[in-house]
């Protein structure tokens, strides 16, 4: 079984247009979705839920005002500003338990955390193991571990020979926790100054945990002296370009009405797309070869 | 006042609101700009300060002295985050899943552990033009945003403007660059992810007490249902930002939609008058 996760450093290149429009090509495979807290790709997967399941995230500390004789300890001790006349805001507590240790009079208990939701749902193509943090909650990291092992156990059962992981933004936790492991990674940049600015360092994350990378430049043709400089950086960096998709009206359209681009367009774009998707295929068969 | 730009979905113009609306202000009042997107800055890709200062961020994590440690496991048990380990009765720290809360620390009978400061990043502190500019950068690898955050944000100077540059998402990262800032703006585009995730952002702001209006940006790529959403719930829109090939053009090239189209200067000092009356307003709210 193979991981393909789509990361972009910059938000809103077009990961999840992309993975959607994928999703619609490739055979075989279950679907993940690991931006757990802006998670999107359910939209254009219209999926039917099957199972909920609950996510608890770290621990919340509780105060028991009967308890509590006001030293002020805890205050003292927590690094997170989280509590203030004695109450914890659980939205700025991290569950360390620091001010548990602290308190003498033992009126601090660490209470279990619903921090959201993960979901197991079919959809026409294929089944999605997909997720929602609550909101301002921490722990997407552990969510993203989850939402991963679910998908491989879901593959397993299904015999399916590939996951395609829609990915978080940035280089930071949630991603580093999408990225462990994964058999590829397509980072999905645009030819602006800041696509270019965070290619690289999500480049150097990817190289860091000696993850293998291809790049795809989206809407290209919008400013061709950056998508040459992008072109020349990966060039030089041996990076391989595996697609190169054009601005198209098709892309906006397929999101609006919520299907992806490959079911419903046959435009330049959409060729683009299939056009990446035979790079990929060839670059994932490469890497099941040089493993075997 | 600190005013946070944040968004929900990334790539809807965050960084190009706070650039506009901080170059737009400058000459007329004192305007500072923090990046607390530290995994990925880019506002000084298009300011292009002049950077003065640069200091490390470091997070304190625990080290063990061995000829104190008696290997009794407290300090493992005291973690919440699988940053310290017993094996063969001799601790094991692991410094980057620490969130540096010092609990090992309290918990070690035998004064065993000390903390001592691990970098994590940098907050370069410089000037562009009349803007005072901080940006906070994690290192790579390094998975822990929000320290570095709490570092660019300390370096606030509390005159005139405050404008802070958040990250994406609703966790937090987020929480802690919007945390207790006065104003947050929402930049958001008109497509269903841009509502799915205005929702979730809305839900964060909301639930931080802070006030908040929206600006769609690219507004004439999409449809109307964020607007439709924003009129529901009572959110002002202040600012509407249409889909021109040439803006997008400007933006890849790292200029600035004021500086290359001074049109739309005046519409950014709107965007302030108006973010100043929903603030008095709400501070008459509060203090009613």
């Amino acid at each position: 079984m193979q991981e393909l996760l789509v990361i972009s450093g910059k938000g809103g290149t077009g990961k999840t247009s992309i993975v959607a429009a994928l999703a619609a090509l490739a055979e075989d495979k279950v679907l993940a979705d690991c931006d757990v807290d802006a998670a999107d790709l359910h939209l254009l997967l219209r999926p039917e839920v099957e199972s909920v399941n609950e996510f608890y995230g770290s621990n919340k500390a509780v105060i028991d005002v009967r308890i509590c004789t006001g030293c002020g300890r805890c205050l003292e001790v927590c690094r997170y500003e989280a509590i203030k006349e004695f109450r914890v805001n659980p939205v700025f507590c991290e569950g360390c338990g620091a001010c548990k240790l602290a308190c003498a009079a033992g009126a601090i208990t660490m209470e279990p955390n619903l921090a959201g939701y993960w979901y197991i749902s079919d959809t026409p193509y294929g089944p999605l193991v997909h997720a929602q943090l609550g909101i301002a909650e921490d722990n997407s990291g552990k969510l993203v571990t989850l939402v991963r092992q679910e998908a491989r156990r879901l593959a397993q059962e299904n015999n399916a020979s590939l996951i395609i992981t829609d990915g978080p933004p940035g280089i930071g936790c949630p991603v580093i926790s999408s990225l462990a492991g994964v058999t590829l990674a397509l980072v999905v940049t645009e030819p602006t100054v800041a696509g270019r600015h965070d290619l690289e360092r999500v480049l150097s994350l990817a190289s860091h945990f000696k993850v293998p990378v291809t790049v795809c430049i989206n809407k290209y043709d919008l400013a061709p002296e950056k998508t040459r400089e992008i072109e020349d950086y990966c060039h030089n960096a041996a990076i391989t370009i595996a697609g190169k998709i054009p601005f198209d009206i098709d892309v906006a359209r397929a999101l609006v009405n919520a299907v992806p681009l490959t079911a419903c367009s046959s435009g330049a774009a959409a060729r683009a797309v299939r056009a990446l998707w035979d790079s990929l295929q060839v670059h994932l068969e490469r890497l099941k070869k040089s493993l075997s | 006042m600190h005013v946070a730009v944040a968004s929900g979905k990334g790539g809807t113009g965050k960084t190009t609101i706070a650039v506009n609306l901080a170059l737009a202000l400058a000459e007329k009042i004192p305007v500072q700009v923090l990046d607390c997107d530290v995994e990925e800055p880019n506002a000084h890709l298009f300011l292009q300060p002049v950077f003065q200062q640069e200091e490390p961020v470091t997070l304190p994590v625990p080290e063990v002295d061995n000829a104190r440690c008696d290997g009794c496991g407290r300090c493992s048990e005291a973690c919440a985050f699988h940053a310290l380990a017993v094996a063969g009765g001799r601790v094991i720290t692991f410094p980057e899943m620490c969130h540096g809360c010092g609990a090992c620390i309290a918990a070690c009978p035998q004064g065993a552990l000390a903390e001592k400061p691990q970098r994590i990043g940098v907050v370069a502190r410089g000037r562009a033009g009349r803007i005072d500019f901080v940006q906070g950068k994690i290192d790579v690898g390094v998975p822990l945003a929000p320290p570095v955050i709490r570092a660019v944000k300390k370096q606030a100077r509390g005159e005139g403007l405050t404008l802070l540059d958040a990250p994406p998402g609703t966790s937090c990262p987020v929480v802690a660059a919007v945390k207790d800032c006065n104003f947050c703006l929402l930049v958001t585009e008109p497509t269903p992810f841009g509502l799915n995730d205005l929702r979730l952002a809305v839900g964060m702001v909301r639930e931080l007490g802070i006030p908040f209006a929206v600006v769609i940006n690219r507004s004439t790529l999409g449809d109307l249902r964020v607007e439709r959403y924003c009129r529901h719930e009572g959110i002002p829109v202040l600012l509407k930002i249409p889909f021109n090939k040439k803006y997008a053009a400007t933006y890849a090239r790292g200029k600035c939609l004021v500086q290359e189209y001074p049109e739309w200067a005046p519409a950014f000092a709107g965007l302030w008058r108006e973010i100043e009356r929903l603030v008095a307003r709400h501070a008459g709210i509060a203090g009613n």
